[in-house]
């Protein structure tokens, strides 16, 4: 018989809830999509009490305090990539925060030459 | 608020005043078993990445590449990683999901990258194919990474190239991915290649959005 300090109550259990219910069935955020390395951050508008509905767009939106890309923020956050999708679209419809860059990656392009100099020269110093 | 350039900001502002991220990716592909996972481990900090699928084992760095047979699970969804190059450059590695039911998320891993680095098992070059049809058609620049498990080096990168009917000029590399130092000489081909390729200014100069896209076959 498994000791009671076994029972699943960690991250290791899985979610709890399912993922999508905390976007309310939504698999996709309303407007534009997020790339996966797009950085954003809060904008500093104050959130009021239009995020009062769910304290997953308060965590998302405190994990915006420094610029963070999104794949990061899904990491540090511990909720699927998707579900962080939705609830960045939520808090950009509110005005609460913005994609600060995204590398033009968003049209398929690589970055510039200059930063690929950069990374080489980043990678050689490694 | 919007300025031009941007510059190390005081501490305590906002979010968009803050000195700006420069992110870029590399994708790391290969058939099942060929070390995607290994390599990934092996230069970069993992970090974990939930995705939609569910993630049926947690395996993440612990790749097993003394055989193929001894392999009891794959990786489900991707491996993700970082390097930290400097306080403003980041590149992430993103394992390419290798089984067939995930090729819809190689569109997006693809969309904006570097470049690839398609991990080749000599013992099933096959398994590589997908992902070199894939790069190839995409115009998406990639070197051959010719995991050596302990220590053979019984092939030459020419004959792989042949093997691999790759185009004259896509680089071959002989690595062992489970150590940092080869895994970066693997990177840093990868990174000569690109900067080789004659698309690349065009790409980063030109105004044209080149579609290289086909229809998933």
């Amino acid at each position: 018989m498994a000791p009671s300090a076994e029972r699943w109550l960690d991250r290791d259990a899985g979610p709890v809830v399912r993922p999508y219910a905390m976007t309310r069935g939504r698999t996709r955020p309303d407007g534009a999509g997020f790339e996966l390395i797009a950085v954003v951050a809060a904008t500093g508008v104050p959130p009021g009490d239009r995020l009062r509905y769910s304290p997953d767009h308060a965590r998302v939106l405190r994990g915006c305090a420094q610029p963070v890309p999104v794949v990061d923020l899904a990491a540090d956050l511990g909720l699927p990539i998707g579900v962080v999708r939705v609830l960045l679209g939520d808090l950009r419809d509110e005005g609460l925060i913005a994609v600060i860059a995204d590398q033009r990656s968003a049209a398929g392009r690589r970055p510039p030459n200059g930063v690929l100099r950069e990374v080489l020269n980043g990678l050689r110093a490694l | 608020m919007v300025s031009g350039h941007y510059d190390r900001a005081p501490a305590g502002r906002h979010g968009l005043d803050a000195r700006p991220l420069i992110t870029t990716k590399i994708l790391i592909a290969g058939g099942f078993g060929a070390g995607k996972t290994t390599m990934v481990g092996s230069i970069s900090e993992i970090r974990p990445l939930h995705t939609e699928e569910p993630m049926t084992d947690r395996s993440v760095g612990v790749d097993d590449v003394s055989g193929v047979g001894a392999k009891s699970t794959t990786t489900v969804a991707m491996d993700f990683g970082r390097i930290t190059l400097s306080d403003q450059l980041l590149l992430y590695l993103f394992g390419t999901p290798g089984q067939e039911r995930f090729w819809f998320m190689w569109d997006e891993l693809a969309a904006g990258a570097i470049g690839a680095v398609v991990i080749a098992d000599t013992r099933r070059l096959k398994g590589s194919f997908p992902a070199i049809d894939y790069f190839e058609r995409r115009g998406v620049p990639f070197v051959v990474a010719v995991n050596c498990f302990g220590g053979e080096r019984t092939h030459r990168p020419e004959d792989i190239a042949i093997a691999l009917d790759l185009d004259p000029g896509v680089p071959v590399v002989l690595c062992d991915v489970r150590r940092r130092e080869s895994s970066k000489k693997v990177l840093v081909a990868l990174m000569e290649h690109v900067l080789s390729w004659p698309d690349a200014e065009e790409v980063t100069d030109g105004d044209r959005n080149p579609d290289h896209r086909e229809p998933a076959t």
